[in-house]
């Protein structure tokens, strides 16, 4: 069985449709990158799977291990194994990263009917992810964000995802707003989570992130749906020639 | 010029029939007397503080108050074995008690022995009996809150309240609980005053809780007046958890020296209807203040903070954070008026207030004022009033962590950053353990 399969995925925000027949299969070990314009609908996908609230699902239907997954609250999403890592990770004032990192694994935890971690056990598997993520102790005990650099905040979301460990992890613009040395990093992260029972998809306007993160499959996103997939080379044709020629096709 | 002809409400009229009644039986000898005569002539000539006076505009004391209770008795068997369990919210931490029941302190049933060298704590009826050239000489005297009405109505009627003294250098570790509590059994008024005096360099704790049955619509009129000589620091918590019906008015009044530290928070989530005034005064250079809130409305409760901070010297900090959450038909106000003398250069005062609503219904309403007669001075305000940030909710439930969970994190970190003022740890962790309660039991 495949791990996710998207079918015919219609969308709208306030009556204005941005999705609009998406069709995507994921199975367990491979990483999908989708790349395409600013305003193609790339991040309405990753906010609708994940259950975001101000969108509308008109049509189709998305399973997760054959599980509805449209029909699950956000949290729900999670328990299950669905991860999306934000574009813009937001900064939670007076919650501290610890206790947000806890609450969420005992609350995905307790949700699929396995114990609560120790106090021991849990400090042990954050510091060691911490330190694969060159992430200052200290930092933890800082309330969720608040103050973190770009690149700091992007590795906090690969630090939450290395803890939770998804089955299908989503990567919105994981590369937006970092230099070459963050990316790096954070790419280095995300390759380390891979493995043959996770799915990925990596959702990026540029490819440089996919020199980093390697794709099995390529598919390019144009006027809310799938206009084109190939192998990891397809990234390097867009890169060389732009996505014009998919906007003009997808208007057609 | 035509006389405003000011028809007298029940409650009003009670009042003064109340005074007539009880005048020559309160505590205290001639010159008081005769400040008791002054303050209940500021009482009727003004009436109950009203919509009409700007200071009491959205908390209409004449309005909520239809009749003015009897005074309350001392209280009986069954009263003292209440007051025996009350402030059982701080529980499980170590403090010095001293309980004022109906009004009354009651020795009996306070934790007087072994004070510390240095500290003395007693009675406010006792004092008053006793002309105690020093209570009677601070009492009211030079009052920050002299023009207020409420206090003059507390000035007039006050019967009993603790009376701590700590003397210069004297740093007293365990933190004082004044134990406020109304026993029933049936409604009444009381009208606690306390004094609190901290000489030069010396350091103190006061905590108080204020409570009472959830059926009964009693009424209290508190207040609590601190004087700190230089250099003095004193932390200050305000605990109320009244009971559902009750109105209660309070006013702290803080007269502070040079180079004082004095962090004051007001904790809200008890009454119907509450009245929180603050008025504090920089007398001498260098002292800091704090003065903080939190506040958990429901219901219809209705809790108003009102503070004036009056820099009458220059080169003193303020800080004000006042957080509310508000849920059904709630209300909450936050008046805040900082006030820089001609004189009081280099002031530096800055004041927030934010409320977080969590109905359609409920309300916040937030008036900052700055007064600024100074030119070499920084001061500020910010207040917001706003639903949950859906963004942060979703964050938080797209790691997992369900809806209701996410809200309580969210709210609690919303309250916490004023909650987590307070210095002394089991006071601290009793009230986020309050605030917690107050979000499970949330629909």
């Amino acid at each position: 069985m495949s791990l996710l399969e998207i079918k015919n995925l219609q969308a709208s925000v306030a009556d204005r449709q941005i999705l609009r027949g998406v069709d995507l299969v994921v199975n367990p070990g491979e990483v999908h990158a989708i790349m395409g314009p600013n305003g193609s609908g790339k991040s309405t996908l990753a906010h609708v799977l994940s259950g975001k609230s101000g969108y509308e699902v008109t049509g189709g239907t998305v399973t997760l291990d054959g599980i509805d997954l449209l029909a699950l609250e956000p949290d729900e999403r999670a328990a299950r194994g669905l991860f999306l890592a934000f574009q813009y990770p937001m900064e939670i004032p007076g919650v501290a990263t610890m206790t947000f990192l806890r609450t969420a694994m005992n609350a995905q935890r307790k949700k699929r009917g396995e114990p609560e971690l120790s106090t021991p056990e849990f400090m042990k598997r954050v510091r060691e992810e911490a330190k694969k993520l060159s992430i200052d102790p200290e930092m933890l005990k800082r309330p969720v964000n608040v103050g973190f650099s770009g690149g700091e905040k992007k590795r906090n979301e690969v630090l939450q995802m290395a803890l939770l460990a998804p089955k299908l992890a989503v990567l919105d613009e994981t590369d937006s707003g970092l230099d070459i040395d963050a990316l790096k990093i954070a790419a280095e992260g995300v390759n380390r989570l891979r493995s043959p029972e996770r799915g990925m998809i990596v959702i990026t306007h540029y490819q440089r992130l996919l020199d980093h993160i390697i794709p099995d499959i390529v598919h390019v996103f144009s006027r809310g749906r799938i206009v084109r997939t190939g192998g990891k080379e397809l990234a390097l044709e867009l890169e060389e020639r732009g996505y014009a020629d998919y906007e003009q096709e997808a208007a057609a | 010029m035509t006389q405003a002809t000011v028809t007298k409400s029940e409650a009003e009229r009670q009042i003064a029939d109340a005074w007539t009644g009880v005048k020559d039986r309160l505590p205290g000898a001639a010159p008081l007397t005769a400040r008791r005569e002054a303050a209940f002539k500021k009482f009727e000539a003004a009436g109950l503080p009203n919509r009409r006076v700007e200071e009491w505009k959205y908390t209409d004391l004449r309005a909520l108050m239809r009749d003015a209770k009897p005074l309350a008795q001392p209280p009986g068997e069954i009263g003292r074995v209440r007051a025996r369990a009350a402030g059982a919210i701080l529980s499980g931490v170590d403090l010095r008690r001293v309980v004022v029941a109906d009004g009354v302190l009651l020795k009996d049933v306070s934790d007087l022995g072994g004070l510390e060298p240095g500290l003395t704590i007693g009675s406010l009826a006792d004092a008053l009996t006793q002309g105690d050239a020093e209570v009677m000489g601070r009492l009211g005297a030079q009052s920050p809150a002299e023009k207020d009405v409420a206090f003059a109505l507390n000035t007039a009627f006050m019967g009993d309240g603790a009376v701590i003294r700590v003397a210069p250098g004297v740093k007293i570790a365990r933190p004082i609980h004044l134990v406020f509590c109304f026993t029933g059994p049936v409604p009444a008024a009381v009208f606690t005053r306390s004094l609190v005096s901290v000489g030069a360099g010396a350091a103190v704790t006061v905590v108080e809780s204020h409570e009472g049955p959830d059926g009964l619509d009693y009424q209290v009129n508190t207040a609590l007046e601190i004087v700190a000589g230089d250099g003095a620091e004193i932390d200050h918590v305000k605990i109320g958890t009244e009971g559902a019906a009750a109105l209660h008015v309070s006013t702290l009044t803080a007269a502070l020296g040079r180079n004082v530290q004095f962090r004051d928070l007001n904790f809200t989530i008890g009454g119907a209807a509450v009245r929180n005034q603050i008025f504090a005064r920089c007398d001498g250079a260098g002292s800091t203040l704090s003065l903080d809130g939190a506040t958990l409305l429901k219901g219809r409760q209705h809790a108003d903070a009102t503070l004036v901070v009056d820099h009458a010297i220059g080169g003193c900090k303020s800080r004000e954070i006042y957080k509310g959450v508000l849920e059904g038909e709630s209300r909450s106000v936050f008046q805040g008026k900082t006030i820089v003398r001609p004189d009081a250069q280099k002031t530096d005062g800055k004041m927030a207030s934010h409320a977080l609503l969590l109905s359609e219904t409920a309300e916040a309403d937030h008036k900052p004022e700055l007064e600024i007669f100074a030119d070499d001075v920084v001061c500020g305000h910010g207040a917001t009033a706003g639903a949950l940030d859906e963004d942060l909710r979703f964050y938080l439930m797209a790691r997992g962590i369900p809806k209701k969970q996410a809200e309580t994190l969210l709210i609690q970190s919303f309250v916490g950053e004023a909650i987590d003022v307070v210095a002394n740890e089991g006071v601290r962790d009793a009230l986020t353990a309050a605030v917690m309660r107050w979000l499970e039991a949330r629909e």
